[in-house]
């Protein structure tokens, strides 16, 4: 009984569309020489920033006068929230850009941002736990943020797990892809969750229109916080996309070699 | 130590054990893809 061939992966280079724009970082080349340079500023940017941030955070800001101390779980718990949200959005873009304009790129970004996301949507709703047990006196309730927010920790753990559910990369890359822009319905649910239905959690307070209901002492850390943590989870998603696009590189550089061997036999 | 201030430790502690765990795969996967890029020849390299 003969054994299905390996698929080959989508060539990065030679598939690419045509017209500028981002589709010129379908080339690999281009975009490991670009991620290369890249990639140790953003690890040091994102060092200094979340560096400064936390010792702000944590020594410099001010105790809340109804919360105490627990208010520092706040400079994690936000910069956590809307990456898992702006994360997920990326995601439905890349997606959107994948079925869309078939770019080979965003299938890759896809499937390396998921990991990401569901780790930093695990983080919202685990520090969201840590801070619900001194001030509301639970580790849950099942009101509609927090919901929709565990629904969105599970569309990016169904992401992952589907894209990497198949043999063939751009069958899984296309399912992904539907699945990621079916639950984007989610984001406006989770934004307006507060503003809908009676929940336990707060309405926004960063966020309003107007003036942020937040004092600048805490509300500064908390913007250098957010910065940091958007960088580090950036250089984090980039550095694992320059490997995606690496590994794509070897095993077409692998079947060259087959190809190459077999050709001289 | 506080109760107050051990859930804020253990929200930190979580959050840079999340992102290093994360960083630390990412940089392993990295240099095996590095070195195993460099096992091939320079024609396969271009080609990939």
């Amino acid at each position: 009984m003969s054994t299905p061939a390996p698929s080959s992966p989508r060539p990065l280079a030679s598939t690419a569309p045509r017209g500028g724009g981002l589709h010129r970082f379908a080339n690999p080349g281009r975009f490991l020489r670009l991620t290369d340079r890249l990639l140790p500023w953003l690890w040091g940017l994102a060092a200094v920033v979340l560096g400064a941030g936390t010792a702000w955070a944590l020594l410099f800001s001010p105790p809340d006068w109804q919360q105490g101390e627990t208010v520092r779980i706040m400079y994690v718990h936000v910069p956590m929230a809307w990456l898992a949200m702006g994360g997920y959005a990326g995601l439905a873009v890349a997606s959107l850009m994948s079925l869309v304009w078939r770019h080979p790129l965003a299938d890759i970004a896809a499937r390396e941002l998921s990991p990401a996301g569901a780790m930093v949507t695990a983080l919202c709703l685990a520090t969201g736990s840590l801070w619900g047990r001194p001030m509301w006196g639970t580790w849950w309730a099942w009101d509609a943020r927090m919901t929709s927010v565990l629904v969105l920790f599970f569309l990016w753990v169904g992401h992952a797990a589907l894209v990497r559910a198949f043999d063939e990369e751009e069958r899984g890359a296309r399912a992904g892809a539907i699945l990621a822009l079916i639950g984007a319905v989610n984001l406006p649910v989770i934004k307006w969750s507060v503003d809908w239905f009676n929940t336990l959690h707060q309405t926004a307070s960063v966020t309003r229109i107007g003036a942020p209901g937040m004092h600048t002492g805490m509300l500064y850390p908390l913007l250098v916080c957010t910065i940091g943590f958007t960088l580090l989870f950036a250089a984090l998603v980039l550095a694992q996309v320059r490997a995606a696009v690496m590994e794509r590189r070897l095993r077409q550089g692998q079947l060259a070699q087959a190809r190459r061997q077999e050709g001289a036999a | 130590m506080t109760q107050h201030w051990w859930h804020v430790a253990i929200a930190w502690g979580l959050a840079a054990l999340g992102f290093g765990i994360m960083a630390w795969l990412a940089a392993r996967r990295h240099a095996a893809a590095k070195r195993r890029l460099a096992l091939l020849g320079p024609r396969e390299r271009r080609l990939g």
